[in-house]
């Protein structure tokens, strides 16, 4: 129960920084122009071609006991959430990105004409036409954050009521051969799944019936 | 003002990539290389390692194809025809993207391990290879199918009834009109499938029982390195895999859906 609910919360929390970064991100990737903009483009899909395990390794060098920076996360809480902000970093970013790039200039220049300020034109016109592709990369950052496994289970310590996520939990109730509690625990991420799929294909239909529309 | 915050959101998107990708990822290849070249080299040599990385290309190698077939005739399934139930097709080919892949291992456990409904079979597959190709089919699953979909929904079929009418038979059509329309599409899905196939970590690592040399794949070898405080063989074994994952890198920047480029 205690891993449930951290996975939860931890993966919750990952999904509302992704939402903030994630537009930033894209944001910069399509209005910005900046040199060695192909190369972050590029960088932006390093989380998702990386394998998760190396991903914790990678994390734990820089964020672990011997950091050479001295920032020690591991076993710690904050960690996981430092890892799944790593894994899940491409989603929002990437289904954010071709909405921005077809938006049309001229709605938010039509805004400034009439007077509109920055944040006017920002949360009036621009926000309301990012927020279907926001929300279903947040979804889909949320479901991966759920499952996660690979990128955790080195950096977290697996601390049981501490640090232990549902994904690890699963595997050591497996490994100590309790194949019954491993299923129990299964049916619940399985539903908290179908349920990212479902708000998915919901936000989906919409983008489509909006471009549909247009 | 306007520039200030102009310089300001670059800062911050760049600054979060930067701590968060960018400078783990530097640190490894500097770890691994810390004993220098023939050290690294040492460490990716070693039987186990050497065990591992044919077990992770064995896999690729059946998983990617599978997965290209299977995903071209799914999509044109999903898009070209209509039949029951193709609704529950289209989330279901979804769902391994949302699952942990942790689920997807004990399902495979439960289905053909001891007491499962397939454990009756010929031969083994649970903690043997057969297990881990169809755990990593599974999870790869959706790629391909994801990246044609949108793509034969755009061209129509406009094509493909004037090839029919020219007298062309259903195996024509799809070589000379529908592959060539779909071909960038599916070489990128095929791209993200190996990625996924040659990274995939979770669901292998239920299936295979982790028997080092012998289903151990080079995820798997990663940990156990690590776990057993082999940090430089660890390191390298990981930098063999992130190079493998800059050289998909590149391949997706090539093979990107030209939209997004544009």
């Amino acid at each position: 129960m205690a891993a449930l609910k951290l996975t939860l919360t931890a993966s919750v929390a990952v999904a509302l920084i992704n939402a903030v970064m994630g537009t930033i991100v894209a944001w910069i990737l399509v209005r910005d122009r900046f040199p060695g903009q192909t190369l972050v483009n590029a960088l932006v899909d390093l989380p998702f071609a990386l394998p998760t395990i190396v991903a914790g390794l990678t994390l734990l060098t820089l964020y672990g006991p011997t950091s050479p920076v001295n920032v020690d996360v591991a076993f710690k809480r904050t960690a996981i959430v430092v890892a799944l902000l790593f894994v899940t970093v491409p989603f929002v970013i990437r289904t954010v990105q071709p909405v921005l790039l077809e938006l049309d200039r001229e709605m938010e220049e039509a805004a400034a004409s009439l007077g509109a300020g920055q944040f006017q034109i920002f949360r009036r016109i621009i926000l309301p036409n990012l927020l279907p592709a926001i929300l279903s990369g947040v979804a889909l950052a949320f479901a991966r954050a759920i499952g996660e496994f690979g990128a955790l289970v080195l950096i977290t310590g697996n601390l049981p009521f501490k640090t232990e996520v549902a994904s690890v939990y699963i595997f050591g109730r497996i490994e100590s051969g309790d194949p019954r509690g491993a299923a129990a625990v299964s049916v619940v991420l399985l539903v908290i799944s179908f349920l990212a799929l479902f708000l998915i294909g919901v936000l989906r239909r919409h983008v489509t019936r909006h471009d549909e529309a247009a | 003002m306007t520039r200030l915050r102009k310089y300001l959101l670059r800062l911050i998107g760049l600054g979060y990539l930067g701590v968060l990708v960018a400078a783990p990822v530097g640190l490894v290849f500097r770890k691994a290389f810390e004993n220098g070249l023939s050290g690294a080299w040492d460490a990716v040599t070693t039987p186990a390692a050497k065990h591992a990385l044919l077990i992770t290309l064995i896999i690729t190698l059946i998983a990617v194809p599978a997965n290209t077939i299977f995903g071209i005739v799914c999509a044109i399934a999903i898009v070209r025809h209509r039949f029951p139930g193709k609704n529950i097709v289209n989330v279901l080919v979804d769902l391994p993207l949302a699952l942990s892949p942790i689920v997807v291992g004990l399902s495979f456990l439960l289905l053909f391990g001891t007491g499962g409904w397939l454990h009756d079979l010929p031969f083994q597959v649970v903690f043997a290879l057969p297990g881990m190709v169809l755990a990593t089919i599974f999870v790869s699953l959706p790629f391909v199918v994801r990246e044609v979909v949108p793509v034969l929904r755009e061209v129509g079929t406009e094509q493909e009834q004037a090839a029919a009418t020219l007298g062309a038979n259903g195996w024509q059509t799809f070589r000379r009109v529908t592959f060539p329309a779909i071909r960038w599409a599916v070489a990128y899905g095929v791209v993200l499938t190996t990625a996924r196939c040659l990274g995939e970590f979770g669901a292998v690592s239920v299936v295979s029982g982790r028997l080092i040399g012998k289903t151990e794949s080079l995820t798997l070898h990663v940990e156990e390195r690590y776990q057993s405080f082999d940090y430089v063989g660890a390191y390298a074994a990981s930098v063999l895999l992130a190079m493998l994952a800059i050289a998909t890198l590149v391949a997706m920047t090539v093979f990107r859906p030209k939209e997004e480029t544009r």
